[in-house]
């Protein structure tokens, strides 16, 4: 009993410190700055917390009735997301103020998300898995729409509102249906029961339409459809969030559902997403092409790196599981830095809407210019950035499992995405833009600080990736197989 | 002894340094001092090459000076350089190129001279480095290095066009280059999958597997594989009909850019055949012969006859490089000894005189502003010391007896006339077609009447660009009185790679 609370310590933590904040927005602070530093000090709290549990607790035990375990894989997520929220919430402070919108409602849903999050990380049983879903997408429903007079922030809610829980009604009828054909909702029983012969066609349905709901929730091909419109119209900040928090989240329960409990059946669900992946990329990068306005470009820029991990997952193995931990951290710094780029510019009276508003910005802000061409190369993959060694990885490993072909899309696609992120850079170095003064500085201070951080892992892992690959090597041999 | 230790790494790392802490740490308008600083650092450059060629033992068939740290391992990616003949030949190329480019900058180029010197020195970090890697993931991160800093040196620096030219070289490039990271990685997996069991890239460990051949194409590993390193070199030399970002990229990059263009990026494709292509896959290469020698020769006679038909001279001298380069191809899938090393010469020549050319374009565009014939003729009176530069270039491009394109033409028709008979009677009359457009060029530009009024008063060369062409100009005639030592430095290494 002991143990099971000190298993979900950070968690609880976290969701008590979640709820003092609420508490204080509720009490009319508006103090940004005090909230603000109060969440990332919980965020910090229960990062700590989790180092020290993480040691504490033996790694192959089952907390809370079998539905929990604190393994290495878990840690692992568990850090990421944790960095993903820490940097959203240094991202909204500026924005927050200079909208002069409510701190603490705001703040208080980010790290209900990640409490939401940590425990999809850490579930072992399909009821745990979609509990931390449903707590992490209803805080980030709500977080979408949070500029509830924006036309935009509130389409953008509605939309996600109804696709999302259209998708969660497919990811629970697959769950039942699973459920019903192996008599069990843990991930290493279910393992052990496919295992056993042939799977039943109500398991293979219910397999099918649990690939559906994950594909939903990574954005994958041809379950993308709302991310462009919902990134576009939520808080910049948000959609920074949406980008990679959940994102990684949804990969962390990819991996341990289809990795780990569906891996003797692994042969029935590859093609479906090898097919995904393949669609992913091109679909991604293709869309991406025709965009003009920043953020859905990123939107469409993030559906296609979807993709590329889910390569990682068709290559499966250690490999292939190491690929996709990495690749999440490196999309994960490269993306909130991209879009953090996007925030500050706004802040600093740049319109950061269309690709033509970056032109010459070389000459007026160099040094954002400069950040700007590092994330989009790592974006696009070149050396020697972070995002070249995430490639890297994953298509190292999907070599070796021997899916060339699905490589060679990935590289054509690669390319592609290429155009695009250099369209921005043809704009801020190639073009001289007209003489638009920024508007008076807005102080950006926490965005700056936000960005050098992920500026400085893009060129570190980019240059020096052996301790981040040895990192995301220790989140292996974890899943729960038979 | 410890100092050749970190030589290579010095040699490659010095420019790219120097480039990057310009780039980030001086203010934007000390021009001159971005302009010493590029001139200098070039210099040192040359200086570490030089020193690199004064200790280099050209006995020894293997790569010298080897450095070696590990980088990745746990994919066995490692940081390894080493330098073998024909990379010094190459190195000493661009070493000596470097700061013929920085002074032919000097005046030109006049706005964002920073952004400009920091990207030709951390470009010639990605040269020097793809020449020297002995790795083949490192080659292919310094092969990538060189991608941006070319585009914007087209794309900011360049002429009218430049943004779609820079647009076409980097989806070109790119295209052949991530292909060839598969065929890099392909290459490693098979390394993990034979009795070793680790990945590796090393050269050496992946010359010494044996890559799977098969029927047909698709299934046949080492044809794909080699397939995918060949398109990717065969862009950058470029082999027709894959050249068309060439007339593009050449014409609208400044004449720096074109100049390092034109001399060292179109010897990375040939020097990637000639370094990766042939040892890797041997059968493969045996079995693309034909194709790259017909490839060869299209590109040597098409080449000469869409230069003949330019009216614009720097398009004149892009084109020509088409042509040109389809010597060396011809010379390296020649097969043997002699046509090899003719064409490793060929590189170098093709390097210094369409070097040489394009500086001598940017001499008169920068007075003219124009670059059609038809706005010259005699300039052999006004412009005397011009006139002999240029007539000393044409004629070594041409091929002329004791000057350097003789050499290298000889050996490569000598060396593949055994093997490829019928592909060098007619690459032979690419070499009357090349003397016909050259020689027009002269006749229009120096010998017609002077006719425009705006060319009576052309001031003919300054100190600072006899300074850049000297070097050339001298390497030209050195090397077609006395080439021996330039190829006794290459030969070594070319007999080990071909076995002769």
């Amino acid at each position: 009993m002991l143990a099971d609370i000190l298993a979900v310590l950070p968690e609880t933590a976290l969701a008590l410190m979640g709820m003092v904040v609420l508490i204080l927005g509720l009490a009319k602070v508006r103090n940004h700055l005090a909230v603000a530093v109060l969440t990332l000090g919980s965020l910090l709290l229960a990062g700590v917390l989790l180092s020290h549990v993480g040691r504490a607790v033996d790694p192959g035990e089952h907390f809370m009735f079998g539905m929990f375990v604190l393994d290495r894989f878990a840690i692992y997520f568990k850090a990421l997301l944790l960095a993903c929220s820490f940097l959203t919430v240094l991202l909204s402070i500026d924005y927050l103020m200079r909208h002069d919108a409510r701190p603490g409602e705001y703040l208080a849903l980010v790290m209900l998300a990640t409490v939401g999050m940590m425990t999809m990380a850490s579930g072992v049983h399909l009821a745990a898995i979609y509990v931390g879903l449903e707590l992490m997408a209803l805080s980030t429903y709500v977080l979408a729409g949070y500029f509830r007079r924006q036309v935009k922030s509130h389409e953008a809610a509605a939309k996600y509102f109804v696709l999302g829980a259209l998708s969660s009604g497919i990811l629970l009828y697959g769950l039942s249906l699973l459920y019903g054909a192996t008599g069990t909702l843990e991930l290493q029983a279910i393992a052990g029961r496919l295992a056993q012969g042939p799977p039943s066609a109500a398991a293979l349905a219910g397999i099918g339409l649990l690939a559906c709901g994950f594909l939903f929730k990574v954005a994958a091909v041809p379950f993308h459809m709302w991310t462009p419109d919902v990134y576009e119209g939520a808080p910049t900040p948000i959609t920074t969030f949406m980008s990679v928090g959940p994102k990684a989240a949804a990969f962390a329960i990819f991996l341990r559902v289809f990795d780990g409990g569906l891996a003797p059946v692994a042969e029935s669900w590859r093609p479906l997403v090898w097919g995904a992946a393949a669609l992913t990329m091109v679909w991604g990068n293709i869309a991406a092409l025709t965009q003009d306005n920043v953020k859905r470009m990123l939107a469409y820029s993030s559906i296609a790196h979807a993709g590329y991990a889910l390569v990682g997952l068709v290559a499966g193995g250690d490999a292939g599981v190491q690929s996709v931990l990495l690749y999440m951290l490196v999309y994960t710094v490269t993306n909130v830095g991209a879009f953090g780029l996007v925030i500050l510019l706004e802040s600093r009276g740049y319109a950061g809407q269309t690709v033509q508003d970056f032109a010459g910005l070389a000459r007026k802000q160099p040094v954002a210019a400069f950040g700007m061409l590092l994330f989009l190369l790592s974006l696009g993959g070149i050396p020697p950035t972070a995002g070249f060694m995430g490639k890297l990885y994953v298509f190292a490993a999907a070599i070796r499992s021997g899916y060339v072909w699905l490589v060679v899309i990935a590289v054509l696609m690669s390319a592609v995405s290429l155009y695009y992120y250099l369209r921005i850079v043809l704009q801020m170095y190639l073009r001289d833009g007209e003489g638009v003064e920024p508007a008076p500085m807005v102080s950006a201070v926490w965005t700056e600080r936000a960005l050098w951080a992920c500026a400085v892992a893009v060129l570190l892992i980019g240059l020096w990736p052996g301790p981040f690959a040895a990192a995301a090597a220790a989140g292996l041999g974890i899943m729960p197989l038979p | 002894m410890r100092l050749s230790g970190m030589l290579l790494s010095a040699l490659v790392l010095t420019p790219g340094t120097v480039g990057l802490v310009l780039l980030l740490l001086t203010p934007r308008n000390a021009k001159s001092l971005h302009r010493w600083v590029g001139m200098l650092t070039s210099l040192a450059t040359l200086g570490l090459a030089l020193l690199a060629w004064s200790r280099f033992d050209i006995s020894d068939p293997g790569f010298q000076f080897v450095e070696v740290r590990t980088w990745l391992p746990s994919l066995g990616i490692s940081y390894r350089l080493g330098m073998d003949g024909i990379a010094l030949v190459l190195v000493l190329l661009t070493a000596l190129l470097q700061p013929v480019v920085m002074l032919s900058s000097w005046k030109q180029i006049d706005d964002k001279v920073k952004g400009y010197v920091a990207s030709m020195l951390i470009l010639e970090t990605g040269m020097l480095g793809a020449f020297l890697a002995t790795d083949l993931f490192l080659f292919y991160v310094f092969w990538e290095l060189m991608l941006l800093p070319m585009y914007f040196i087209i794309g900011v620096w360049g002429g009218e066009r430049r943004v779609y030219a820079a647009v076409k070289f980097v989806i070109f490039t790119l295209a052949g280059s991530l292909l060839m990271l598969v065929g890099i990685l392909y290459l490693g997996s098979l390394h993990k999958a034979s009795p070793a069991g680790v990945w590796s890239f090393a050269f050496e460990d992946i010359a010494k597997l044996t890559i799977p051949g098969g029927a047909g194409f698709w299934h046949n590993p080492q044809l794909l594989a080699f397939s995918v390193f060949a398109l990717a070199f065969a862009i950058k030399v470029p082999v027709w009909p894959l050249h068309t970002w060439l007339p593009d990229a050449h014409v609208e990059a400044p004449t720096g850019g074109s100049i390092i263009l034109a001399g060292v990026l179109l010897k990375l494709g040939t020097f990637g055949f000639l370094r990766y292509c042939r040892p890797l896959f041997p059968e493969a290469w045996q079995a693309a012969t034909p194709l790259f020698v017909t490839l060869a020769v299209i590109a040597i006679i098409v080449g000469a006859l869409v230069a003949y038909a330019q009216k614009d001279i720097k398009k004149l001298v892009a084109y020509s490089s088409v042509s040109h380069m389809g010597f060396v191809m011809l010379g390296l899938f020649g097969g043997t000894v002699t046509s090899t090393q003719g064409a490793l010469l060929q590189m170098v020549n093709h390097g210094l005189s369409s070097g040489a050319l394009f500086l001598l374009v940017g001499v008169i565009y920068d007075r003219r502003h124009t670059r059609l014939f038809e706005d010259f003729g005699g300039l052999a009176k006004v412009m005397p010391l011009y006139t002999a530069a240029f007539m000393i270039t044409t004629l070594s491009s041409i091929g002329l007896p004791g000057l350097n394109g003789f050499v290298g033409e000889l050996l490569i028709f000598l060396g593949s006339f055994k093997t490829q008979p019928v592909a060098v009677i007619i690459a032979a009359t690419g070499v009357v077609l090349g003397a016909v457009y050259m020689l027009t060029v002269v006749q229009r530009v120096f010998w017609n009447p002077l006719v425009h009024e705006a060319n009576r008063g052309l001031e003919d060369l300054t100190w600072r660009e006899v300074t850049a062409f000297a070097p050339l100009g001298l390497a030209m005639i050195w090397i077609g009185v006395y080439p021996l030592p330039l190829l006794s430095l290459s030969e070594a290494a070319i007999r080990r790679l071909i076995g002769g």
